[in-house]
């Protein structure tokens, strides 16, 4: 496939793979444990286990799957929400596919759908759109999340129905913003973390400025990463030659798809449409200030939040539950008390397990050379 | 000049209505006048004529085709009943024909039950018939007996089919997952996902459009083929739900082996391979419905391989992988880039990545 298979070439992976090496062996290691590197992005976690990456960095790597998948950290009463509106019988409540599995308190949307709720999967929010023209009679409501990246066309959506002068669709509207996030991991006292690799498709509707604090006030480097394999090991080559040459900046490996200054055309639908939430709930972070985003009072009658008496109520995570520690890098996928025993991809507790873009769901489903060696390493440590 | 034939033609029951009603299913002249203006007309055939409850078989003649009997059913419950590639009659016949095959079987006798919910058309129930009736002869099986049943509006989608299936085994062929072996090889007959892909596209629900056809396909002749090159073919198994992923685990775990492929080695069509990248699905668990797995001893993989991809069914045949020693159960895959990952037995149904 063209301009796919030129970044997963695996000569060039060698290539990298040594000069990895290389720029590990010039630095000097922290002596109680490995390099961390935290991706930032689910779809980076994705591709680091769908094409076997961690088991190519040498040892001293460690790669800790951050809090970007938006599926997984939909907290449980905001799904509750949604089965609720899912539930109304003139609603044909639409989503993107992942989002179906993610558990509620009471029930996931394939349950609910099973339930009788018209519950139907699009690609995109306008298939959404097209649905309530064919349904006048029903009320369409799209299942609106995920960061940066999905904003903008949720935006543009509703901006088109305005235009339209549509009646019957709204957007009950659970976009996060990742930026607060990434600052409530840096001031986490128990955090390790030597760089990351940033968004890439976040970045590319924001830019690249408002990650420049993490260099300049946390000093941490960060390389904004595209998803191809290559991407990720260039951009961990990028994160470690910074490391070893004591800089601290924000670079963009990303730069053909990514512009230093984003996409006006969609920060500006962005800015029209929503304004920041006080605070946000994030499951297995808890609430973080400032970092999600709700439908501007001019849209009004596009939110389904306004448009229906909604129960909204607070589900605490399960107790056993160590997704935040995980998050964090504090501890490993597998080291979690509850991971393949209480929690599994079937039936997550928490929200690492819920999509294939959640570390444990993705160490559950593809596994990971370092998990066995970790394993191992653990064994020995007890006996 | 014998005149059966045009009697038992006049008799015949005809359908004067457009479309099937709960009438169709009460027992009487309207049942009796669909099932043979649709499907006697269709699979038109000795065995299945007499109309009884049962057809009567040859013993002696199944003995002479070998010293076991296969036998198999399945249900098909596709939506949409016509995608491209194929219908939902195409595949009852190839789904039951290929679990038999599989066996090793030469299959040899079909039932089908037929659920219809009301409001369905005759002339799309005859579309299905006459494709059953096409794919059975290509398979060189024949329908001898069936039931129809018509159920109310929204008590079953359009069309449901069940189909079983007999079949003989010849006694020199013996297939099993416990005949295989550390070092056997796997290779599969063509490239992958194309069912799955095209049933997706097919549903509308996600406003895609490409060229993908199902490769719904009676594997009988390439059966033939593949175990005629190589006879020590130790198991097969054609990947439907679940795709070949599901089945390499079903083989890993049955045989207490491990399990290596090569992700270079995987045949996929270019459209197929575009459409797992834009909705995140993973082609190694996409249905396929005229493919199949097959595991032999690698001294006889080139040779099995060779016969595949002279037969028009297994142009694109490939070996993918083999068994190993590794942690028993295990399937893993060596990346396109140059890692390992594990290809683990799908939790629920694959959904399309929000981003």
């Amino acid at each position: 496939m063209k301009y796919v298979d030129e970044y997963r070439d695996r000569d060039k992976a060698q290539i990298l793979v040594r000069e990895i090496e290389r720029v590990v062996a010039e630095i000097k290691l922290p002596p109680d444990r490995p390099l961390q590197i935290m991706e930032v992005c689910g779809g980076h976690t994705h591709s680091i286990f769908r094409y076997g990456i961690e088991g190519m960095l040498p040892k001293a790597i460690e790669l800790v799957h951050g809090p970007g998948c938006p599926v997984c950290v939909l907290p449980m009463g905001r799904v509750d929400d949604c089965v609720a509106i899912a539930e109304r019988p003139e609603v044909i409540l639409t989503t993107f596919g992942d989002a179906m599995r993610v558990p509620g308190s009471r029930k996931s949307l394939l349950q609910a759908k099973a339930d009788g709720a018209d519950v139907r999967m699009v690609y995109s929010p306008m298939d959404a759109l097209a649905l309530a023209r064919r349904h006048p009679d029903r009320e369409v409501v799209f299942f609106g999340i995920g960061f940066e990246t999905t904003m903008p066309s949720t935006a543009l959506t509703v901006l088109q129905a305005e235009r339209e002068g549509t009646q019957n669709f709204s957007v009950f509207c659970n976009h996060i913003t990742i930026v607060p996030t990434i600052k409530a991991i840096l001031d986490s006292p128990d955090l390790h973390l030597d760089g990351f690799l940033g968004p890439g498709h976040v970045s590319m509707v924001i830019g690249t400025a408002p990650y420049e604090f993490i260099a300049r006030f946390y000093k941490k480097p960060m390389v904004i990463a595209g998803f191809e394999p290559l991407d990720v090991l260039q951009s961990v080559w990028m994160v470690l030659k910074q490391i070893r040459d004591g800089r601290c900046a924000i670079e963009n490996q990303y730069a053909r798809i990514v512009p230093e200054a984003g996409n006006s055309a969609a920060l500006r639908a962005v800015a029209s449409v929503y304004e920041l939430r006080e605070f946000f709930e994030w499951r297995g972070l808890g609430s973080i200030d400032h970092s999600g985003v709700r439908i501007r009072a001019a849209y009004a009658r596009f939110d389904a939040e306004r448009k229906f008496a909604l129960p909204n109520i607070r589900i605490a995570d399960p107790k056993s539950c160590q997704c935040g520690e995980v998050l964090k890098g504090v501890i490993k996928p597998w080291q979690c008390k509850v991971f393949g025993t209480a929690c599994t991809p079937e039936t997550p507790l928490g929200a690492l397990m819920v999509s294939s873009e959640g570390a444990c769901s993705a160490y559950y489903q593809y596994g990971g050379v370092k998990r066995r060696e970790g394993d191992a390493i653990a064994q020995a440590g007890a006996a | 000049m014998n005149v059966a034939p045009f009697i038992q033609q006049r008799l015949r029951g005809k359908v004067h209505v457009p479309t099937v009603t709960l009438a169709h299913g009460g027992g009487g002249k309207a049942m009796k006048d669909l099932i043979d203006d649709v499907f006697v007309t269709a699979f038109d055939n000795p065995l299945l004529a007499p109309l009884d409850d049962q057809a009567r078989l040859d013993l002696a003649g199944l003995a002479g085709r070998g010293d076991r009997l296969a036998f198999t059913t399945d249900s098909f419950v596709v939506d949409p009943l016509v995608f491209p590639g194929g219908d939902i009659g195409k595949l009852a016949v190839c789904g039951t024909v290929n679990d038999l095959v599989v066996g090793g079987a030469a299959p040899l006798y079909l039932a089908c039950a037929v659920i219809v919910e009301e409001g369905v058309t005759v002339d799309a129930l005859r579309r299905i018939a006459d494709s059953m009736a096409r794919t059975a002869r290509e398979a060189s099986v024949t329908i001898v007996t069936g039931d129809t049943k018509v159920v109310n509006k929204g008590a079953c989608d359009k069309v449901f089919i069940t189909t079983t299936g007999i079949g003989a085994i010849r006694a020199d062929i013996v297939l099993g997952a416990e005949q295989v072996r550390c070092g056997d090889a796997i290779l599969v007959n063509g490239l992958l996902g194309d069912h799955g892909a095209a049933i997706l596209c097919a549903r509308g629900d996600l406003e895609l459009q490409t060229p993908i056809e199902s490769d719904c396909a009676p594997l009988h002749d390439l059966v033939a083929t593949l175990l005629a090159a190589a006879p020590k073919t130790r198991f097969l198994r054609d990947p439907t739900r679940g795709g070949v992923a599901t089945v390499l685990n079903e083989i890993a775990q049955a045989v207490r082996l491990s399990i290596e492929i090569d992700e270079s080695a995987v045949p996929l069509r270019e459209e197929v391979r575009g459409f797992c990248e834009i909705l995140g699905l993973d082609p190694l668990y996409l249905a396929n419905e005229g493919k199949l797995v097959a595991v032999v001893p690698p001294e006889q993989a080139d040779a099995a391989v060779a016969a595949m991809r002279a037969h028009p069914l297994g142009r694109d045949a490939r070996r993918i992988g083999g068994v190993g020693a590794g942690e028993p159960g295990r399937v893993t895959m060596r990346t396109v880039f140059g890692g390992t990952r594990i290809v683990d037995m799908l939790v629920g149904e694959q959904l399309p990545r929000i981003c």
